[in-house]
């Protein structure tokens, strides 16, 4: 499942050093729960992003572990630090494999 | 063995009670609690969980948790078919430990958030969301 899987985030293009930004962050994605049936009666397979991680710089912000729970199209927001000028990393991981990345740098003024 | 009508009655209100109560959600709950926790003393205070008081669609009810000091933070739906939602760690560079996210809930019931602080001990709190319409397909 790639189809259609597009992550946007939205992040400050410029922070004082050692501020606290809020970062929102959507990825369309339909988080097939397992739990739902077809016209036929047969369960649809699961099919969920599993793992959810932020790094700034190479450091761990945020690491979240999605249940089929989560809506579809997940949506998180959270706050990071931002030590220095650098580049956060946003990773995806789907059941089947693939891995969404999307990067976004932060000006230190 | 002959059934007075009252007694008739008080077996069929028992039988009511035990199919609205769901028993085994709750015991898969405190398992989940357990199996984060380790087994340890779970305290109160310190956690805020913010959800709809109604959510009128269950496929998406916003929830903010937020724990200061907490290093991890999961969520729970105990009347889901799956309890576990999620698992939120927080790194060095997280600026508070909160986080918002959209979840799926089956039916009104209480969503549980257990946090682990940074000296190992645990906290959780409950709220109850009233959800008009199911989030789990079906």
């Amino acid at each position: 499942m790639a189809d259609g899987v597009k992550p946007r985030v939205k992040v400050p293009k410029t922070a004082s050093a050692g501020e606290a930004v809020t970062i929102k962050t959507l990825i369309s994605h339909q988080m097939e729960s397992g739990q739902r049936k077809d016209k036929e009666g047969n369960t649809i397979p699961r099919s969920i992003i599993n793992r959810f991680v932020v790094d700034f710089n190479g450091q761990n912000v945020i690491d979240v572990t999605l249940e089929p729970a989560i809506s579809t199209n997940p949506y998180f927001e959270f706050e990071a630090i931002v030590p220095e000028s650098g580049d956060f990393t946003f990773t995806w991981y789907d059941d089947d494999g693939s891995v969404y990345e999307e990067t976004k740098s932060v000006e230190v003024s | 063995m002959k059934l007075t009508r009252r007694e008739t009655l008080f077996i069929g209100m028992g039988a009511v009670v035990a199919a609205t109560v769901p028993l085994p959600a709750l015991a898969s709950v405190e398992d989940a609690v357990a199996a984060f926790t380790g087994g340890a003393d779970v305290g109160s205070g310190g956690i805020t969980l913010s959800t709809p008081e109604i959510a009128e669609n269950g496929n998406t009810v916003p929830v903010e948790v937020s724990a200061p000091g907490a290093v991890s933070i999961m969520l729970l739906a105990a009347g889901n078919p799956n309890p576990d939602v999620g698992t939120f760690n927080f790194g060095p560079l997280a600026a508070s430990q909160t986080a918002s996210t959209r979840i799926r809930l089956a039916g009104t019931q209480d969503v549980v958030a257990v946090a682990k602080m940074a000296d190992g001990s645990f906290v959780r709190t409950a709220n109850e969301v009233k959800v008009t319409i199911g989030g789990c397909g079906g």
